[in-house]
């Protein structure tokens, strides 16, 4: 039986976009690439569109929504919340929650289920952050919901006064969900393949937590950082923090706890060194594949936070929950550091005639 | 004023509780009191070398970078000739558009110094211009010009070893007559003494004439490097350019083949742990073939390869290794145990190679266009031109040349203590060059006469007080600069030389007592008990997995390298030996911290960050 619905991620790439979302496209890309990423699938954009045929079938409450002025506040917030409601108590189309009930049963464990919206994570539009991920999912009924609440971010009181102020219709929207194993993870966070700081190219700029990334993201911590070189490997920058707390996942137990860190661990780096380095190498690997710059969220497996490295290689270890163009030093221009010259020795007759 | 020569207003002046305090700031050179028991310090050294009132409003910093001990009378010719030579190199014949050269003052034996800037714009375009046209002219033709400064350097070096100290016996040789010479032995005592000083003067004039535009195109290369990729570490720069076929490695290497032979001739088990080297050398001349084969190889090492001083060639003090066989003695039982267990290899040239010319075009694939990449190339070509000169004139100046011309001036010493002047011939270095030269003008005319020589009475107590001053100048802790502070210092000779940057005077003004900072020279990051070594002829006393703390190394430290897990020094930048070695043996290295060696003690543990350049004290 061919899955109309559902597609393992393994079998989306790039310039699935348009049936895949924005979200399950990069990460399908990167498992293509040979990068690791947790093992998942993804809902497909036909599976909301088929949701939203029954909900909306004309695109008139779209349509309306989409007419509203963009200061409207009040308005958009009722507009939107009557929208999300009828996609959250709608029934799944039986064909659709038979897929995805057995694309589940065949991760076997805990998932994450995560928004891939089509326009999501492209460099031109960051639209990331605006819709909705929840971790820690247990179920195949918990996974249903939990898709369709995916599909209701995507009228989030606050995309939709974004997309209102951005003049973007309401009519082309889709989204698909990425369904993935849940990593529990010993420290997690995000790198940059080039200095955030100073746009340095030839360096990797990692900043990681203990436990899951989320009290990264939610600002929760302090991270450290760590700056790696891509071309020697040196640890050129490197600041560890006091992470008070951390964000973990417990298997057996109810979604995600944030609990405070042993005082010993607060101020123990997250990363050894090895492990600063093979994320650099991984973070090099996906911007070749890519040829820009890349903003990435990566795992590293192992034990509980604090406890020793597992013996598997870091490079083992290494699972990327995200990877999308890095955009702010991209957008910026500048001038030739230094140009050739008739001879050589210019070079450096002209900087001698300078005070130095 | 604390241990680091800090002038804190804050606690001397009565300024009220919601005043800032005092922003920290640097003594005046007039400010500095006499270090106890050494008043009579002046004495030592001549006019020329006083900081003057004036000099109160120039920043000076302590070049302990070459001048790591309080100065010997006679070891002041280190200073005085080589900024006779680089000041004439840069101020008169290259004609560097911003700088003149280098002034240096001595106070409590310690050696100041500061560069005379050129700051009319007029001025500076004149000396552009033929300052173009004189150093492009060495650029264009680098290569065999440095052929040529080679040959002239050996000339030099072959013309020290001739000089002869005269005998002065009772009846001069009968040659002075049968080939009617007409000039007795004691007219050349001041003849072959002015010839070991003029040949040191030109030693350095030649040391000195490719120093600066060598340096500047390392540091046209790094300020690239450093504006195309912010966050390049210094090594990764110096990496690019590094040469491979480098002689201050060779040394090291005559030893790790020296220890093969050992092997291989059977004579092996006399290379233990703090063996004697007199006894080893003694016990060879028992074991018949093997100890006959390794002896010879031993000699031909030797010379000249051995010819390298356990300092940088500043001090008389620091014997060269054939002069003192502790140094190498120290290390070949530690090479000696690697061949036997077959751990010992070559240095591995090829993939040294490939590695640096790896990062090089990696770094090149990272710029943003075509025309950088153009400039790229042109600058690292450069440097690698350059760079043959950079890494080993050294060896042939500070080191070979350098270790004749004391052990020369040490003969004339034996000459002055054979005729009374002296008690030891080792005198002759509490004495001023001048003053030598008064001594043996003294003793000249004491032969012609026939009389004893004078000087017994009035050089033999003037070198006992210097003595004592020099132990009591040891105590004394110099402040890191003197003077105001610059608002700006971006001279890349004081950069690239001395390791002396903007951030290095902040660390000084503002000294956190917790975290010893200098220059990360070659990444990683271990823990290990500290030896600190202020004097190298303690360097036998290095351990297994010790970490170096030193003043300054120099390559006749390299072998150590082999025993240590890290290093940290107290002057230096990312290309000072120590960074270099360091990053050879692949170990941390933190150097230019300043005081070290005054802030940490031999068993502390200390942890040494060669990625950030911090050492801190653990317990």
């Amino acid at each position: 039986m061919t899955a109309r619905f559902v597609r393992g991620l393994a079998e989306v790439g790039a310039a699935d976009r348009t049936w895949a979302g924005g979200k399950a496209a990069a990460l399908g890309e990167l498992a293509r690439a040979g990068i690791p990423v947790p093992r998942g699938y993804v809902v497909t954009v036909a599976a909301f569109g088929l949701v939203m045929d029954t909900i909306d079938p004309s695109g008139a409450i779209r349509g309306a929504i989409g007419g509203l002025p963009p200061d409207d506040l009040a308005a958009l917030a009722r507009a939107a919340a009557g929208l999300r409601a009828r996609i959250t108590a709608a029934p799944l189309p039986p064909e659709v929650a038979a897929e995805i009930t057995l694309a589940y049963q065949q991760l076997d464990t805990a998932v994450a289920v995560r928004s891939s919206a089509t326009m999501e994570d492209s460099a031109e539009a960051s639209f990331a952050g605006l819709q909705d991920t929840y971790l820690a999912v247990h179920g195949a009924g918990d996974v249903l919901d939990r898709v369709r609440s995916c599909w209701a971010s995507l009228f989030n009181d606050e995309s939709v006064s974004y997309r209102r102020r951005q003049g973007i219709g309401e009519g082309g929207l889709a989204m698909g969900v990425v369904v993935q194993r849940m990593v529990s993870p010993r420290a997690a966070g995000v790198m940059f393949t080039r200095s955030p700081v100073t746009g340095d190219r030839s360096v990797v700029a990692i900043e990681g937590t203990w436990g899951l990334g989320s009290a990264l993201v939610a600002g929760e911590v302090t991270p450290d950082s760590f700056t790696v070189s891509k071309v020697t490997g040196e640890i050129t920058g490197r600041r560890v923090s006091a992470k008070l707390r951390a964000h973990s996942f417990l298997p057996n137990g109810d979604g995600i706890a944030a609990q405070p860190m042993p005082t010993a661990l607060r101020r123990a780096s997250c990363l050894t060194d090895d492990e600063a380095r093979a994320l650099a190498a991984v973070g090099r690997r996906v911007e070749e594949h890519y040829g820009v710059p890349q903003d990435i969220e990566w795992a590293l497996l192992g034990d509980s936070p604090g406890c020793p490295a597992l013996h598997a290689e870091p490079a083992d270890r290494i699972v990327l929950l995200q990877s999308r163009p890095e955009t702010v030093w991209a957008a910026r221009d500048r001038a030739p550091i230094a140009t050739p010259k008739p001879r050589a020795s210019d070079h450096v007759l002209v900087r001698f005639r300078k005070a130095l | 004023m604390d241990g680091n020569g800090h002038a804190d207003h804050g606690e001397t002046s009565p300024s009220s509780p919601q005043a800032p305090p005092a922003a920290p700031r640097f003594l005046l050179p007039s400010e500095i009191a006499d270090a106890p028991g050494a008043e009579g310090w002046r004495s030592m050294y001549p006019y020329f070398t006083r900081f003057q009132p004036e000099d109160d409003n120039r920043f000076w910093f302590y070049n302990s970078m070459h001048f790591p001990e309080p100065m010997p009378a006679f070891d002041t010719i280190t200073a005085e000739v080589p900024y006779s030579a680089i000041g004439a190199n840069t101020a008169r014949v290259f004609v560097f558009p911003t700088t003149l050269g280098i002034e240096h003052r001595i106070v409590n034996g310690r050696v100041y110094i500061t560069a005379i800037p050129v700051t009319d714009p007029e001025e500076i375009a004149r000396r552009a211009q033929i300052f173009n046209e004189r150093a492009g002219y060495y650029f264009e033709n680098w290569d065999t010009l440095y052929q040529g400064w080679k040959t002239r350097i050996k000339g030099l070096i072959d013309e020290i070893t001739a000089v002869t100290v005269p005998e002065l016996p009772d009846i001069d040789d009968a040659s002075v007559v049968t080939e009617s010479l007409g000039v007795a032995q004691n007219h050349y005592v001041r003849e072959n003494f002015h010839r070991c000083i003029d040949l040191f003067s030109k030693m350095w004039h030649h040391h000195t004439e490719f120093l600066m535009l060598g340096y500047g195109a390392y540091v046209v290369f790094f300020q690239f490097c450093k504006q195309a990729f912010p966050e390049i570490s210094d090594q990764a720069v110096a990496r690019m350019v590094a040469g491979i076929d480098v002689i201050m490695y060779r040394p090291d290497d005559e030893l790790r083949n020296l220890a093969r032979v050992a092997v291989k001739a059977g004579v092996d088990d006399l290379f233990t742990e703090g063996c004697s080297p007199p006894e080893v050398l003694a016990a060879l001349a028992d074991r018949g073939e093997g100890g006959r084969q390794w002896l010879a190889a031993f000699e031909q090492a030797r010379e000249p390869w051995f010819n390298v001083s356990t300092g940088d060639g500043f001090y008389h003090h620091h014997r060269s290794w054939s002069d003192d066989l502790t140094v190498p003695f120290a290390a070949l039982p530690r090479y000696v145990a690697q061949v036997r267990d077959g751990l010992l290899a070559d240095r591995p040239t090829e993939a040294l190679r490939t590695e640096r010319d790896r990062i090089a075009a990696e770094y090149r694939d990272l710029l943003g266009t075509e025309e950088e990449r153009a400039a790229f190339d042109q600058m690292l070509g450069l440097c690698r031109v350059v760079f043959p000169y950079v890494e080993d004139h050294k060896f042939y100046c500070e080191h070979w040349f350098t270790t004749q011309f004391f052990n020369t001036i040490r003969e004339f010493g034996a000459l002055l203590a054979r005729f009374g002047v002296l008690d030891d011939a080792e005198d002759v270095f509490q004495l001023h060059h001048t003053e030598v030269d008064q001594a043996l003008s003294d003793v000249m005319l004491a032969w012609a006469a026939g009389g004893p020589p004078l000087g017994a009475a009035h050089f033999r107590p003037i070198v006992a007080e210097r003595k004592r001053i020099l132990a009591a100048l040891r105590d004394w802790s110099p402040p890191p600069a003197l003077g105001p502070v610059p608002e700006a210092l971006n001279d890349p000779a004081v950069h690239m030389l001395w390791g002396v940057t903007q951030q290095t005077i902040e660390a000084w003004l503002r000294p956190d007592e917790g975290e010893i900072r200098g220059c990360g020279a070659s990444s990683g990051i271990v823990e290990g008990p500290a030896r600190v070594l202020t004097d190298v002829n303690q360097i036998g006393e290095i351990r297994d997995g010790e970490i170096l703390v030193c003043p300054v190394t120099a390559p006749s430290w390299a072998p150590v390298f082999g025993k240590i897990k890290a290093a940290v020094s107290d002057i230096g930048g990312s290309m000072s030996h120590a960074a270099i070695v360091a990053r050879e043996y692949g170990m941390p290295a933190v150097v230019g911290t300043g005081d070290a060696t005054k802030r940490i003690r031999t068993g502390q543990r200390v942890r040494v960050d060669g990625d950030r350049g911090t050492v801190q004290v653990i317990g």
